[in-house]
């Protein structure tokens, strides 16, 4: 039995409504407790912050694309990889860190838990090899749907109950956690090399739009009563007047109710709408559209977002939105992979400069951030960067620092070589709101954790929570006026404690502690229609036979499994 | 009763079928018959079963021969010499699975060691086109699926793969391509009129090493511009009408081999078919592939890229990076310059595939081979340690040269006492960590047993 006492910390809780109170954190093996013996190990965390373990809602840090991204991008590791901590494994890669430094990586900023955004089902041994080989963190993956030729011919038909089998079953056999939409019936126009711009432009011979897809999916999702909802990324990601298309997709949540026994109250997650944001018509008149989206966002109680902001960094893009990849290949010149997958999906990658001094970029980093300071409700607006598409995850404290700080962002602003027009083209100027600590511990707390359906777990330190317990050196009482010791306090936690284990110290790794792969075991009465058309399509039209295509239980050595019951 | 094990992934080649059934005896030791496999692919699971089979690893004498040792002595050799050597390189991983790639990846870390695969000598030059050009590809069921129009350059896979156009590429009748080889158009191009030649409907006998000339004609018509009367030994006109066909595909599809990475061009050549393959996505749907040669070539270059960012060629004797460099730190060009000091080849035969003056410097000093076989290398080693065969004895993920990771079963037990690479290297591991008395650190658990499917069943 091991014990640990975080004393005396200005504990930050909002899931318990703890704003700063001088108050111990008590651990008892793996969990947080009322009190423990005078034995236990004392952290002194007089002065600083103690906040939860984090969660990232969104990040592709696993599986065949994020490994094209290392593949094929040697000129990511040159001169931009840290030394080894001596005794732990190398730390390769920038924008696409190995495994290894993904890691080690989020365990220095004090996450504990990780969302893979996207996984092919075909992949899925792949993505969980990789999960394997990732230490520290627990994680989960969502597998991608909204291109699948089941759900595309379920949906086409209005068979939610099909539908609901062939979603759980998929899970199922890839270990995944819920349901993904990348660019609804989009990615499966890729298949030809077109696309779908809007929520009615039909799907080649499906014949199902992507506002059917999304709507069904929706209700699939709360026909299983998954933990969390569906997490969509949007059709027309990344042009300029996408924001209508946006708000067009965000209304389909209208008048849905989320039916599960996980807590979550959203039925819908937009994820990077840092891309989804956009005005205009051209390059030329791009602006920002963050004031318009989060207007219908703050409305909107049953919907949550991630925000996806531009680090202003060199980074890799990659996404399951093909046809995207190739129409940004366009514009940069620069390689393209892609990888159509049979039946299900497609990805794309192609590296990306996010380049201060020129203007869109600076509009884009402007959008994201906006998208944070204009949520009316913290609890439903999480920080990512959609890494590593607007930027890599290790960008999360600068991020904050831009949330916590006008300064920060005037500062940044300053910096750019087309300052004026990027103040024209948004708001980020003018606004003057500094996000509060309690607000951030809301974005990457306690809020993805309710959203993902594990707030009986994850992002607070109430007792009986998993006793994931990161220490800050910030005062609470006395926060830093230069805005860079924020950005330095949220990069390396003092101290953090994962599933009871202390894994971080002073910033270094100190132990490879014991990682879960979490999944969802959704169970729905035996479909006889379902299981036929799996069978039929394995013969015909996959490569790989139907024994072989469940990822088996070795690959995912640390399950942890939660069980979803469909009383029919 | 002799049982059927079906679904049984083939350790062969690049193709990576897994669809074999296994008719294996009662006592489930013996392999009867082998089912769906093409020849290669029969006498691979026949072979294993062979009663002459070696079952111990053996350490070379002093008067020449071989003599059994235990394998706690052969990890306990491996070990120390990967630790004396300055500049260890291990190679091979054509044929095993990915567990025993990533095992590779601690005791190579761990050691200080060169890691290099096969990739080096075959699709070496494909992965610097990739670097400087991308790869925009597909999984093989697209081919199969949406493919209109196949083209093979370089390549022959009626001989090399031989299940490869039946099971993905030419005959299968798809989602969309229900006519199968009926609604395919093939274009074959290589110098020789080869049995994947004979099959296409067009084949143009490219002049051998001017590879690059036609693949450049090819975009420059496409582009709307004038070529010669004749390119690359080919006339206007064929190269013409073979554009035509592949400008009007739905969905088009470009297999090559390695006759584009082994002639004048080498990597230039798939640079420009992949600047080929990106033209033809501004007029209809295009994809490249490589032609990977063994059933699990791909794997070291997945799990190697996630582990330490590069595919091939990995120094890791700094001990804090890893450091890739193909010229520099590529098996071949290392053993020329005689700068190994000790050499593992696994899951392949350096022996036979080396130029004869690289494997004469790597024979100065102490060299091993982790084989089920006897091979060139395993005759020349000074250590030979036998190890169960992938895919029948040992289960494992592999990647086919798609990139899509397939779940191999293991169909009979290998023979009494013989351990897997992934064992094997995990021992030798930690009888490194007792030699310099560290502790090993897994990630993120240790002691899992390869389990049955159950999810999703
Ligand atoms: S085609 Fe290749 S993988 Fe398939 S059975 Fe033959 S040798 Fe084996
Ligand atoms: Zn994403």
């Amino acid at each position: 039995m091991a014990e640990i006492l975080v004393k005396n910390g200005y504990v930050i809780d909002p899931a318990q409504k703890i704003d700063g109170d001088v108050a111990d954190v008590a651990i008892r093996d793996d969990k947080i407790v009322e009190s423990v013996s005078s034995g236990a190990r004392v952290i002194d965390a007089r002065g600083k912050v103690v906040m939860a373990g984090a969660l990232d809602v969104h990040a592709h840090v696993a599986g065949p694309k994020v490994n094209v991204g290392r593949l094929f991008r040697p000129e990511d590791k040159l001169f931009k990889s840290p030394e080894a901590q001596p005794n732990y494994r190398v730390e390769m890669g920038f924008s696409v860190p190995s495994t290894f430094k993904t890691g080690y990586d989020y365990a220095r900023m004090g996450y504990a838990f990780v969302m893979e955004a996207a996984m092919p089902p075909l992949h899925s041994p792949h993505v969980h090899e990789e999960i394997h080989d990732t230490p520290i963190i627990d994680q989960a993956a969502l597998p991608v749907f909204a291109n699948n030729w089941f759900v595309l011919e379920y949906l086409k038909k209005g068979e939610i109950e099909n539908s609901a089998a062939y979603v759980a079953w998929l899970i199922r056999a890839t270990k995944g956690y819920g349901i993904k939409l990348v660019n609804p019936g989009g990615t499966e126009a890729w298949g030809w090399g077109l696309n779908c711009l809007k929520l009615d432009d039909p799907v080649p011979f499906f014949d199902v739009t992507p506002a059917e897809i999304i709507t069904g999916l929706m209700k699939t999702n709360e026909y299983l009563g998954l933990p969390h909802s569906i997490h969509i990324h949007q059709n027309s990601l990344g042009d300029p007047g996408n924001y209508t298309v946006t708000l067009d997709s965000l209304k389909l949540a209208k008048g849905m109710k989320a039916k599960n026994k996980f807590g979550r109250t959203q039925v819908m997650h937009s994820t990077h709408l840092q891309f989804h944001s956009y005005g205009g018509d051209s390059w030329a008149n791009f602006e920002s559209k963050a004031k318009d989206v989060m207007n219908y966002v703050n409305q909107q109680k049953n919907i949550t977002i991630d925000l996806g902001c531009v680090t202003l960094d060199e980074t890799t893009t990659m996404t399951a939105d093909g046809p995207f990849e190739h129409h940004l290949n366009a514009l940069n010149h620069l390689k393209w992979a892609n990888t159509d997958v049979e039946l299900e999906t497609a990805a794309g990658v192609v590296p990306y400069i996010y380049d201060k001094d020129i203007k869109v970029c600076g509009i884009q980093w402007a959008i994201g951030l906006e998208l944070g300071l204009f949520t009316k409700d913290c609890m439903r607006t999480f920080i990512t960067t959609d890494h590593p598409n607007a930027g890599p995850f290790f960008r999360y404290p600068r991020v904050i620092k831009w949330l916590m700080s006008q300064k920060a962002r005037e500062a940044t602003l300053e910096t750019f070589k087309h300052r004026d027009k990027v103040i024209d083209a948004t708001e980020i100027h003018g606004i003057d709101r500094e996000l509060t600590l309690y607000e951030i511990a809301q974005m990457t707390r306690a809020g993805p954790a309710k959203a993902l359906g594990l707030a009986g777990m994850y992002g607070s330190l109430a007792p009986g929570m998993d006793a994931n317990v990161a220490v800050f050196n910030l005062d609470y009482k006395k926060m830093p006026s230069n805005p860079e010791k924020i950005e330095q306090a949220f990069q390396r936690a003092l101290w953090f404690i994962k599933s009871g284990e202390i894994v971080v110290k002073d910033g270094e790794i100190t132990s490879h502690g014991n990682k879960r792969t979490l999944w969802v075991n959704a169970k729905v009465k035996e479909n006889p229609q379902v299981v036929r058309d799996i069978h039929e399509k394995f013969i015909k039209d996959y490569t790989v036979n139907l024994d072989n295509y469940p990822v088996r239980d070795y690959l995912a050595p640390n399950p942890f499994v939660i069980d979803v019951d469909v009383e029919a | 009763m002799p049982k059927i094990v079906t679904d049984v992934g083939c350790p062969y080649c690049g193709a990576s079928c897994d669809d074999l059934e296994i008719l294996v005896s009662d006592d489930g030791k013996k392999i009867l018959e082998v089912y769906n496999a093409c020849a290669i692919g029969n006498e691979v699971f026949h072979h294993a079963s062979s009663p002459d089979r070696l079952k111990r690893p053996r350490l070379r004498q002093p008067d020449g021969t071989y003599q059994e040792i235990s394998y706690d002595e052969a990890v306990d050799y491996t070990a120390k010499v990967l630790l004396k050597a300055k500049k260890p390189l291990i190679y091979g991983f054509g044929s095993t699975n990915c567990e025993a790639m990533s095992a590779v990846g601690r005791v190579a870390e761990k050691s200080g060691a060169v890691l290099d695969n096969c990739a080096s000598i075959c699709h070496g030059p494909s992965f610097l086109a990739i670097f400087d050009n991308g790869y925009p590809s597909c999984t093989l069921g697209e081919v199969k699926n949406r493919a209109d129009v196949v083209v093979f350059w370089g390549c022959n896979p009626m001989h090399a793969h031989p299940r490869h156009t039946s099971r993905y590429s030419i005959f299968p009748r798809g989602f969309f391509t229900e006519k199968g080889q009926r609604q395919r158009k093939m274009i074959s191009i290589d110098p020789r009129e080869t049995e994947t030649a004979k099959l296409a409907d067009i084949h143009l006998m490219v002049q051998q090493g001017h590879d690059y000339e036609l693949f450049d004609a090819f975009r420059t018509v496409l582009r709307g511009h004038d070529i010669p009367d004749e390119v690359a030994g080919i006339r206007k006109e064929a190269i013409l009408e073979a554009a035509g066909i592949m400008k009007n595909a739905r969905f088009g599809m470009i297999f090559f081999g390695m006759g584009c990475t082994h002639t004048d061009g080498r990597n230039h050549n798939v640079d420009i078919a992949i600047s080929l393959t990106r033209d033809l996505n501004t007029v209809a749907k295009y994809s490249i592939m490589a032609m990977r040669g063994h059933y699990n070539i791909a794997g070291p270059g997945q799990v190697w890229s996630w582990q330490f960012g590069f595919p091939y060629c990995i120094d890791l004797t700094k001990g804090t990076h890893a450091h890739m460099n193909p010229g520099e730190t590529s098996s071949i060009d290392l053993a020329m310059r005689d700068e190994v000091d000790a050499f593992i080849n696994i899951g392949t035969d350096a022996g036979a595939h080396f130029p004869i003056d690289a494997v004469k410097h790597l024979r100065k000093h102490p060299f091993i081979t982790i084989d089920p076989n006897i091979c060139m290398a395993s005759e020349i080693s000074d250590l030979h340690i036998p190890v169960a065969v992938v895919g029948v004895e040992e289960a494992g993920v592999v990647y086919r040269m798609d990139n899509v990771p397939i779940q191999f079963k293991k169909v009979v037990d290998p023979p009494e006492g013989v351990i897997s690479d992934e064992q094997l290297f995990d021992r030798v591991y930690l009888r490194i960590c007792e030699l310099t008395e560290t502790e090993p650190t897994w990630i993120p658990a240790k002691g899992h047993a390869k389990a049955p499917v159950t999810a999703g069943q």
